[in-house]
């Protein structure tokens, strides 16, 4: 299970693209809000966390497809499910190389680009926290979605509609967690609450996304 | 005798033939009896004025679009455990009817809400709840769509819907928790006293009941277009064989 992490590692840093395109994505989504918004620095304060939530899962969204789409095609992904390895332990890898290359980047990320829409103090260190919490249910759900839609020809924008429904309590509790911080609010129920759906999905998405995969291997 | 024998295609296409046609004119009588009774005799509210008689859309369809959900959960978990097909027909028939009802439900909320609050539309708990559902059968439908092998939709929409209900359950809680509520409680309930006047409950147990029965007509003649479907398709993919 190592060496697969290993080698989707060096797939996703030696491909090129996946790592810094969503980072991109991110700074770039980041960027147009004050020129959709305006640049009143009241209001991008008042915004920041949902901004920077919103923009982390969109930037995750982008390299879904490619998670299952590439092995499919050389036929690796045959291979691997025929390997002595359990098919659940090969998704919770893949989703962990995804959350690797994607999520914590853009973990790292989330607080500068915090500076740019001037992310009122004490919420730095949770708009990190919760992502950095968060982000991995994004990846997990991502997974079973790619896992769904890997037999597909065009099924990047079937991708981001399944996708997208199943993000609503990550993004909720993970934005909350943020938001009550900067009213000055207690945020511990809507961060125990995240990290509890991250859990959840942990638990869950391996066993329903390799059955998703053995369908589509049929 | 047991349930399970009707999940034979033949059987199920007999079975229906012969009890269609009843349905049709029970679901006439109760759509028909109640709605005029809700519309045309029963009086006005004191406050909301004749406003209110949207109520006898707007409830059945809102718990329409629910529980179409949890059927297609009960016939999804049936066609994954038990492989019958007609299981899983009567899932994708089911899955149109319950976004209509979800947007009737939508929609009459709003036309509603105008006069009543003012307002079209507000980020209020319930009304983001079935517009969260509305997403999920739109991705769900949309996936029966884009399969062409019908096992494997079946297989992938099903989990699809096992993990969706957890979801969707899931948002529903985030979604109470992100904001404070302007919709009314329930209208109906089975163990607390009527929010509702018995003038209006009457007639509303009445629709409530025309919409189940339309439901299950609908759903049961859609099931067997889903089944001719796919003799048709069966038909003729031995025909390019043979």
């Amino acid at each position: 299970m190592i060496a697969l992490l290993k080698r989707d590692l060096a797939l996703a840093l030696r491909s090129g693209g996946g790592f810094g395109l969503s980072l991109a994505f991110f700074l770039i989504v980041v960027m147009f809000v004050p020129f959709g918004v305006g640049p009143e620095t009241s209001i991008l304060s008042k915004i920041a966390p949902g901004i920077l939530w919103i923009g982390a899962l969109l930037s995750c969204l982008l390299s879904l497809d490619r998670i299952f789409q590439l092995d499919f095609e050389d036929g690796s992904l045959d291979l691997l499910a025929t390997s002595p390895l359990p098919l659940e332990g090969i998704v919770a890898m893949k989703a962990t190389a995804h959350w690797l290359t994607t999520g914590l980047p853009l973990t790292l990320a989330a607080p500068f680009l915090g500076f740019l829409l001037n992310l009122p103090g004490p919420a730095y260190l949770w708009i990190f926290l919760s992502l950095l919490v968060g982000t991995p249910a994004l990846s997990f759900l991502g997974t079973f979605g790619a896992a769904i839609t890997v037999g597909l020809k065009r099924g990047g924008l079937l991708l981001s509609l399944l996708v997208l429904p199943l993000y609503i309590p990550t993004l909720i509790f993970g934005a909350q967690s943020v938001t009550l911080v900067a009213d000055g609010l207690d945020n511990t129920t809507a961060f125990l609450v995240l990290a509890a759906v991250s859990l959840l999905t942990f638990a869950l998405i391996p066993f329903v996304a390799a059955r998703a995969l053995k369908v589509n291997l049929r | 005798m047991s349930l399970w024998e009707y999940a034979n295609p033949n059987r199920f296409m007999r079975l229906t033939d012969k009890v269609l046609p009843y349905l049709v004119v029970v679901t006439a009588l109760f759509m028909g009896v109640g709605l005029f009774w809700g519309f045309f005799l029963t009086p006005d509210d004191y406050k909301q004025g004749s406003t209110v008689k949207i109520i006898f859309l707007h409830v059945p369809a809102a718990m329409m679009a629910i529980n179409i959900w949890v059927m297609m959960l009960v016939t999804s978990l049936v066609w994954l455990i038990r492989r019958h097909h007609v299981s899983a027909l009567a899932a994708k028939a089911a899955a149109p009817i319950g976004i209509t009802m979800t947007l009737i439900a939508l929609f009459t909320g709003a036309i509603w809400g105008q006069p009543m609050w003012g307002t079209y539309w507000a980020w209020d708990p319930r009304l983001t709840s079935f517009m969260i559902l509305f997403v999920f059968y739109l991705g769900y439908i949309a996936l029966w769509a884009a399969i062409e092998d019908p096992d494997t939709a079946g297989d992938l929409t099903s989990i699809l819907c096992l993990v969706g209900s957890v979801f969707a359950l899931l948002s529903r809680y985030a979604v109470n928790f992100w904001n404070q509520g302007l919709h009314q409680g329930a209208s109906l309930s089975l163990d607390k006293e009527e929010h509702v006047d018995s003038a209006f409950s009457t007639p509303l147990y009445v629709c409530i009941i025309g919409f189940v029965l339309f439901f299950i007509t609908l759903v049961l003649l859609r099931t067997r277009t889903e089944i001719r479907l796919r003799r048709a398709s069966a038909l003729l993919a031995r025909e390019r064989q043979g």
